[in-house]
């Protein structure tokens, strides 16, 4: 039996509209209608590991915004999304920071870490 | 006497400070009315940005502190804190009236201006939505303002109106710090946001999407209570009897950008209603020798890279100014023909085009397997043609013609686009 699934590709801003068709018995995936190569790779990750980049933000104590912007190092399982944001909005970090520290390691005990995505200086420096 | 005052320092003002440095202009300063650097990119702590200009995707942040490293490497002076009230043209220099906290009120004198103020985001009130007038109702980058750099929940079950990409970006974001999004509605029939934001930030979530629908009515005492959503017709009328009353304490409406451009105006800058930006040159000069503008004052940009490319021509012109080695020569208009909207810049100087020339403009519809056609004026000559899978309104589209080109021209470019047959 062959399952056919539409897919909107979101590797650039074309957005290629995919029909990606899976033989449920081998398990094979065929892809079609991609405009580049990286179309078939995207399909194929977004039906066995979907990932995403993850962004957001922490509390920062005595820093010159209330709040650090912060990402995750590489692209996260897209079903750890909640999971870590739980721990994201439990993190309150000290003032002066530099973008690219580290903010929380190992989130999740994933191997990503979330890093700081600008410098921040402590407030009346 | 300054070189160039660049009045904004958002990505078209860092941008264009830089570019203008790197060209040999010394004395430059820019003016920022925030506290620090950056513009709204400080807040789109999303990433997606600089694929173009960095080759890699950037959040917000980090793009604009590529910008101000560059900033301050070339040692380029800023004042924080600052709001210009006034531009002054006197002819070959202009007064910029300016004022802020640590230097009180100023009159800095200077050769040549950079308008690069960016946009405002559209309200209730530039769109009349009836009904009462409660907290809760928030422009999409006020409320991303309030989550992500001032630190204040803004609502727990939210409706967005409008699905450019910025009430697309703040769907995912408000549902990623807990508040429930209900439903993103749009008016058009089709998203004006990228494919891609429609999936990660909508689907992913579970989010509907309702096209061709509108808010009728905001209820609500104190803080938002109910709106009403309902269908629209094709000339984008209610259809009475499709009401739906939605119990929300959030709306967010992401209903367009305008230029901002009250100094341009009342320094007697022409504005184009069609962009409702300064008219510009093929220099991004406007009417006004030695004032010049780009990104988002000048028209809308989908890309923050585009911004960042305008306004290093913007840079690269203000040195050839001061230089005096460009002629004011015979100058062709460039036109909408079929389809288009408007087109940056509105007049290209002959003389003034180095080896080409890029010519920005957006269509009118979605279409599918397109020509974009350039034609002289005179006679109906045409000039180029360029072959596209898809327009559409949301995305502007570039043509970059040749010297060559531009030459042969002797009135005016009508640009028009057509489906192939």
């Amino acid at each position: 039996m062959n399952k056919e699934i539409q897919m909107t590709c979101i590797v650039c801003p074309q957005g290629c509209r995919l029909m990606v068709v899976v033989d449920e018995t081998t398990g094979e995936i065929q892809v079609f209608n991609n405009k580049c190569n990286r179309g078939p790779v995207y399909a194929k990750k977004e039906l066995t590991n979907p990932t995403r980049f993850l962004t957001a933000t922490v509390a920062i104590k005595n820093g010159f915004h209330n709040r650090l912007p912060v990402k995750s190092s590489i692209e996260i399982p897209k079903n750890l999304n909640f999971a870590m944001m739980d721990v994201i909005n439990k993190t309150e970090v000290q003032a002066p920071i530099k973008s690219g520290q580290v903010i929380i390691e190992n989130i999740l005990e994933t191997g990503i870490d979330i890093v700081a995505t600008r410098t921040m200086e402590a407030k009346n420096q | 006497m300054y070189d160039s005052i660049i009045v904004g320092g958002g990505p078209a003002g860092l941008s264009a400070a830089v570019s203008a440095v790197l060209n040999g202009v010394s004395k430059v300063l820019i003016l920022e009315r925030d506290t620090e650097l950056g513009g709204i990119l400080n807040q789109c702590i999303h990433n997606g940005f600089g694929i173009h200009t960095f080759n890699q995707e950037l959040t917000g942040p980090e793009y604009a502190g590529r910008f101000i490293e560059l900033v301050n490497e070339n040692k380029i002076a800023y004042q924080l804190g600052s709001m210009v009230l006034q531009i002054i043209n006197r002819g070959e220099t202009k007064d910029v009236i300016v004022v802020s906290k640590e230097h009180g009120y100023q009159i800095l004198q200077t050769k040549t201006v950079i308008l690069a103020m960016g946009a405002r985001e559209r309200t209730r009130f530039m769109i009349q939505i009836p009904g009462t007038r409660p907290a809760g109702v928030l422009t999409a980058g006020t409320a991303q303002r309030y989550i992500n750099i001032e630190g204040h929940p803004v609502g727990k079950r939210v409706v967005i109106l409008g699905s450019g990409d910025i009430g697309l970006i703040m769907a995912r974001r408000m549902t990623l710090v807990g508040a429930k999004v209900l439903r993103v509605v749009e008016i058009e029939p089709h998203s004006n946001g990228l494919n891609r934001n429609i999936v990660q930030c909508l689907d992913d979530y579970g989010i509907p999407l309702q096209l061709s629908h509108t808010i009728v009515e905001i209820r609500g005492n104190n803080r938002v209570e109910s709106v009403t959503v309902a269908q629209v017709d094709a000339h984008k009328n209610p259809i009475p009897g499709t009401e739906e009353v939605i119990e929300c304490d959030t709306l967010l409406l992401s209903v367009g950008l305008i230029p901002e451009n009250e100094l341009s105006t009342q320094a007697g800058i022409a504005i184009d209603r069609r962009t409702r930006g300064p008219e510009v040159n093929e220099s991004m000069e406007t009417n006004i020798p030695g004032i010049f503008a780009c990104g988002n004052v000048v028209h809308i940009h989908d890309l923050v890279d585009y911004v960042a490319k305008e306004a290093e021509k913007a840079g690269q012109s203000v040195a050839r100014y001061l230089s005096r080695s460009v002629q004011i020569d015979e100058t062709i208009e460039l036109h909408n023909g079929n389809c288009v909207t408007y087109t940056v810049p509105q007049h290209i100087r002959k003389e003034a085009v180095l080896d080409k020339q890029e010519i920005m403009f957006r269509v009118n519809g979605v279409m599918k397997n397109v020509v974009i056609i350039l034609k002289d004026q005179d006679g109906d000559r045409e000039i180029k043609r360029v072959n596209r899978l898809a327009v559409a309104p949301g995305e502007m589209e570039i043509v970059t013609l040749t010297k060559k080109e531009i030459d042969t021209v002797n009135k005016a470019i009508v640009i028009s686009v057509e489906e192939r047959a």
